[in-house]
Parts: structure tokens; C-alpha cells; sequence
């Protein structure tokens, strides 16, 4: 499998990266040589084998459906550049 | 029953599918342990799993996966043993991970099916794909300020059911029954608490239009309504655009859509720059979900009685019809009433359609004009059950009754002690009656000859005033026999 500049300009615009062209280059060179070395997996049949999506062999540990009163306004807003009345406060995301 | 929709050139059918998002009833979000109380102060129920700070890990609520099991029993549905969370990723400012940690191929409940009722007696399933948990984003206010969006992130992470259909509803009527029925299935196995005008219960409609027999159509997606009135309303003008587009030869555009709610019209959200791209992975974060089949048993052995299975026992324990065994189930709270109304009194059971008939339109009404839930009724299911008992008992009639439940429902009180208290009891008694009568004659002696005549329907205008004279308080049968042996024998 091979990837194109196309593909490298896809990637970083769904995760909100800007390239530059230069860097758009240097990723591609770098991303299609980790693929070739994953495609050695390829050699083996996987046929009928479900992915795996962890190696761990334990449980999935669980909570008990306790409410924490955490009252946590002024704390989860202390990083936030733009605040009001309690709310975070961004750039308006609608038209 | 035919759900074609005429258009100026053909008939057209409709096709619809509903992906129904249900906030799971619990105290603590999906994967944290803060409250998911609604209405707080913003950013108040917010932890640093929820607002997504460097390092957090999510702990699953285990009395989430529980509920989602409970659903998926209620929906008839297949339990998965074996489920997986995934990232689903995209950016938006209510949405402090970068993605929503979902269920996306192996979710925890597959295919199930539900049945609607419609209200000539016929029914109809309709198939669901799935249901899997998920956890809902934060809150976004747009309105607020002509260049900013404020966020509240105390949603974040709250557990949420979305339960897919497949495009099995024809048409509005059908989408409504479809989303009542899934609430009421939810708010029996309380795992939601219905409540759409807070947002615990809301859906996303996909619809598309056909000629009959032709393959599906291109559907649009109109997002997160949450009111079935406003489902309705956005279905039949989604409906009557696609056909209007297509029959004047356009082409219907994959879109998703908003309804506003004050023009009654659906519009494109804001053009997306690509089609969603949600790369969707297993979270590295969370083992897979592995539930033994002994669990999922004993959340069976626990599954208290069903809309479905209530109605069949109306029906063949109370003799009542299709139609009105629905309309009880389909909500809970009315149906526990009736219950409790039939359980106060051995004697009930075989008024059980006349009970219907004062809870449906007598006690409803009462309570409409208010406003009243029916849990919160000033009128007991004891004494609604005391009232019907004085009817058919011919204590009281049944236009007395109606004054007296009036009263019942203004001050609280017991049938007997107001009928007692204001002496409305039922006169039975044969003498008086006559009495009553004999007085009627004799003030109406020309109506009695014209009646002697051969007029025979006179006769009501002799009840009527009898009726009056003992101030509605004469047994109607017992007065109707007399009036008639008295002119009888004047003959």
C-alpha cells in the first residue's frame, strides 16, 4: 500500500494540522516506509482470525453508579483563556 | 391500511428509520463518578475524565451496562456476551476528548423487534438493528452572543442508549407510535426516564421517499428532535419537499438536516468541508466488554411486567379491547392506576370497562384541564374505584357521578362522603318514586292526554320532569317503570 500527498493532506485536515508543504513530503516518505515494514505482516493467514484489540488478559474493571458531588466549576475553568457566568466561552462554531 | 402519499405525478411511499438516543437513568456518568443531575449550575458536574485532562482514565459504571442489558431484554432483543468500545473521532468545541468513546461493530445488544398499535386493533413490528452505549457530548449555546458559543460540559459522559430501527415506518403516524411505544418500554423497565422535554429521550430521523416497489430512495437525516409532536411535523414537510424535488426531476442531496421549530421547515446544517470521516478504532483506554450469560439471566428473572405482556392480560383477564388495553399500558403510570383501582375492590374486575371509561375521559380531562400527571392525581385509584362502585350499584347515576368526581378531584375526598354530605344518594325507593310521578301527571294533564293519543314520544318529556323533581336523585330504570305502568293504566 502506498499513500499519496492527497492522503497526508486528508489526514492532517481531520486532525486539525497544518502542513506545509515541505513537512506534507517528509511525512509521506516516512509514513510509506513504516507501511511497508507493517505490510510484512501481511505474510502471515489471518483468515477467520478476529482482530485483537488487546493483549491484556484481564477484565474490564467496573464502578459502582456513585455520584461524587464535585462542585466543580471555578477548577474546570481555571485553564480556560474565556470565561462567563460559568460557561467556557469559544469562538462562536455556527453560522 | 395505505400510507401512500399522492403527489401530482405518482403515488410515493415513504421510508424511515429512527436512531433513538436514551439517557440511561443513572446517578453517575458512563465512565466517571460525577452527577448527572439536570438543570445544575454549568460546569459544576464536570471531572477530569469528563473534561478530557492529560492522563484521565474511564472506569465503566457497571450499572450502565446493566441497564443496557435490561433495555435490550425489553426490546426483545439479542444480548451480546462480548462488546467493544471505540473512539469515534471528530472536533467540536462540546467535545473536550476530540472524540466520543461508542460502540461501533460489536455493540452490546443486537436485533430486536418492537410492536406498534394502531387504533383500528391491527399491529405491526418494527425491527431493530441494535442498541449500544454511548456517552453524550457536552451542551453548546449559540444564541447568546452574536460572535462567541458558550459551553457547558456537565453532559459530558453521561451514559446514553441509542437504539436503531431499521427502515421498517411508513409514515409519521407510524414514527410516532414507534418512539411512544420504545419510552414507554424504557419508562416500564426504568432505565430512562422519558423526559424529552429535558432531552433524556430524543431522535434522529432518517427519511427517504419511493415509488412503491422501487429500490430506496437517497435519505436525508433530520437531527435530534425531541418532541413527537415535532417528529411528526418534520417528517410530513421532509416528505412533501423529496417528493416536490423529484417529481419536478431533481435529484434528492444526501444531507443532514435541521427542523426549526417555529417555521415548521427542515434546512441543511451547515455544509461539512468533507463527509464525516469518524476513523473509528477499539479505545486503547477500555478492555472489551465481556458479560457472563448468568448475569444476563438474573437481569431477565428481574424484568417487571411489560407494555406488551400488561395489555395481553387486560385483554384476556378484563375483556378489554385491543385498542383500549394500548392506550393504558402505553403509559405506566396510567396503567398502575387502573391496576390499583381493580385491585381495591374484588367487585371491580367485572366493571372493568367502565372503569376505563372514568379514568380515559372523566378523570383525564379533569386532570388536562389542570395539568395533573395522573401519579399526582387529587383523585385516589381507591376512590375513583369507590365511585365506579356507586354507579353500578345504581347508588348514584352516572350524571351524578360526574359532579361528584368534580367534587373528588377539588377537595380529595371519599365518593361516599360526599354523596352523603349533600344527600345525592340514588332514590330507590318505589313509594317516592311514585309520588314524584303522580305529582308530573297531574301538573301535565293536557301532555298526558296528547301522550294518551298516540304521541309515545312523550314519555321522555314525563322522565325528564320526574327526573328533574327528584333532583336527578331517582334510579332512571325504576323511574322509567313506573312513568310507564302509570300511563298504562290511564289508558
Amino acid at each position: 500500500m502506498k499513500l499519496d500527498t492527497n492522503t497526508i493532506n486528508k489526514i492532517a485536515k481531520l486532525a486539525r494540522i497544518r502542513l506545509s508543504e515541505q513537512e506534507a513530503n517528509d511525512l509521506l516518505r516516512d509514513m510509506n516506509s513504516i507501511l511497508d515494514w507493517v505490510e510484512q505482516l501481511n505474510e502471515v493467514n489471518t483468515d477467520d482470525v478476529e482482530p485483537l484489540a488487546n493483549i491484556s488478559s484481564s477484565i474490564l474493571p467496573h464502578r459502582k453508579d456513585v455520584a461524587k458531588d464535585i462542585n466543580s466549576t471555578d477548577e474546570i475553568l481555571k485553564n480556560s483563556p474565556d470565561k462567563l457566568e460559568g460557561y467556557f466561552v469559544v469562538p462562536k462554531v455556527v453560522e | 391500511m395505505s400510507n401512500l402519499i399522492k403527489g401530482k405525478k405518482h403515488e410515493w411511499e415513504t421510508v424511515i428509520g429512527l436512531e433513538i438516543h436514551a439517557q440511561v437513568k443513572s446517578n453517575s456518568k458512563l465512565f466517571s463518578n460525577s452527577s448527572t443531575v439536570f438543570g445544575s449550575k454549568p460546569n459544576s458536574q464536570v471531572s477530569l475524565v469528563d473534561a478530557a485532562m492529560p492522563g484521565m482514565l474511564p472506569v465503566i459504571n457497571r450499572y450502565c451496562i446493566e441497564q443496557a442489558v435490561k433495555s435490550g431484554i425489553g426490546l426483545n432483543a439479542k444480548i451480546n456476551n462480548h462488546s467493544v468500545f471505540d473512539r469515534k473521532n471528530y472536533f467540536y468545541a462540546d467535545l473536550p476528548q476530540g472524540y466520543q468513546i461508542s460502540q461501533y461493530k460489536y455493540p452490546i445488544v443486537g436485533e430486536g423487534k418492537v410492536t406498534i398499535d394502531f387504533k383500528d386493533g391491527t399491529s405491526k413490528d418494527i425491527r431493530i438493528v441494535r442498541l449500544h452505549l454511548e456517552q453524550d457530548a457536552g451542551k453548546s449555546l449559540h444564541d447568546q452572543n452574536p460572535t462567541k458559543t458558550y459551553v457547558d460540559l456537565n453532559r459530558s459522559g453521561v451514559a446514553l442508549m441509542e437504539i436503531v430501527s431499521e427502515p421498517d415506518i411508513r409514515s409519521a403516524d407510524e414514527a410516532g407510535l414507534y418512539i411512544s411505544k420504545i419510552r414507554s418500554i424504557l419508562m416500564y423497565l426504568d432505565t430512562c426516564d422519558g423526559n424529552m422535554q429535558e432531552g433524556s429521550l430524543r431522535a434522529d430521523v432518517n427519511i427517504s421517499v419511493r415509488k412503491p416497489g422501487d429500490d430506496y430512495g437517497t435519505r436525508c437525516e433530520i437531527k435530534n428532535l425531541n418532541s413527537i409532536k415535532f417528529i411528526k411535523q418534520a417528517i410530513n414537510y421532509e416528505v412533501k419537499r423529496q417528493i416536490e424535488v423529484l417529481e419536478e426531476g431533481g435529484v434528492i442531496e444526501q444531507n443532514t438536516l435541521l427542523f426549526n421549530t417555529s417555521s415548521g421547515k427542515t434546512s441543511p446544517m451547515r455544509s461539512k468541508e468533507e463527509a464525516h470521516d469518524y476513523r473509528y478504532f477499539p479505545d486503547p483506554d477500555l478492555l472489551p466488554l465481556d458479560i457472563n450469560q448468568e448475569d444476563i439471566d438474573k437481569l431477565k428473572n428481574a424484568i417487571p411486567e411489560l407494555p406488551d405482556d400488561r395489555k395481553t392480560r387486560y385483554i384476556s383477564d378484563y375483556n378489554l379491547s385491543n385498542y383500549d388495553a394500548s392506550v393504558l399500558t402505553s403509559d405506566k403510570y396510567v396503567s398502575d392506576y387502573y391496576d390499583t383501582i381493580i385491585e381495591s375492590d374484588k367487585t371491580l374486575k367485572d366493571s372493568s370497562k367502565i372503569v376505563v371509561n372514568w379514568l380515559t375521559s372523566e378523570l383525564f380531562s379533569l386532570l388536562n384541564d389542570k395539568n395533573i400527571q395522573i401519579n399526582n392525581s387529587p383523585v385516589t385509584p381507591q376512590n375513583l374505584g369507590k365511585l365506579v362502585k356507586l354507579i353500578t350499584e345504581d347508588i348514584i347515576s352516572g350524571k351524578i357521578a360526574k359532579e361528584v368526581l368534580v367534587e373528588m378531584f377539588n377537595t380529595k375526598q371519599d365518593p361516599e362522603k360526599i354523596i352523603e354530605k349533600k344527600g345525592l344518594k340514588q332514590v330507590t325507593n318505589t313509594s317516592e318514586i311514585e309520588t314524584i310521578v303522580d305529582e308530573v301527571l297531574k301538573e301535565n294533564q293536557i301532555i298526558v292526554d296528547q301522550y294518551l293519543s298516540g304521541k309515545d314520544k312523550l314519555l321522555g318529556f314525563f322522565v325528564g320532569q320526574s327526573m328533574k323533581k327528584s333532583q336527578g336523585k331517582a334510579n332512571p330504570k325504576i323511574l322509567n317503570e313506573i312513568i310507564k305502568i302509570k300511563l298504562s293504566k290511564k289508558k
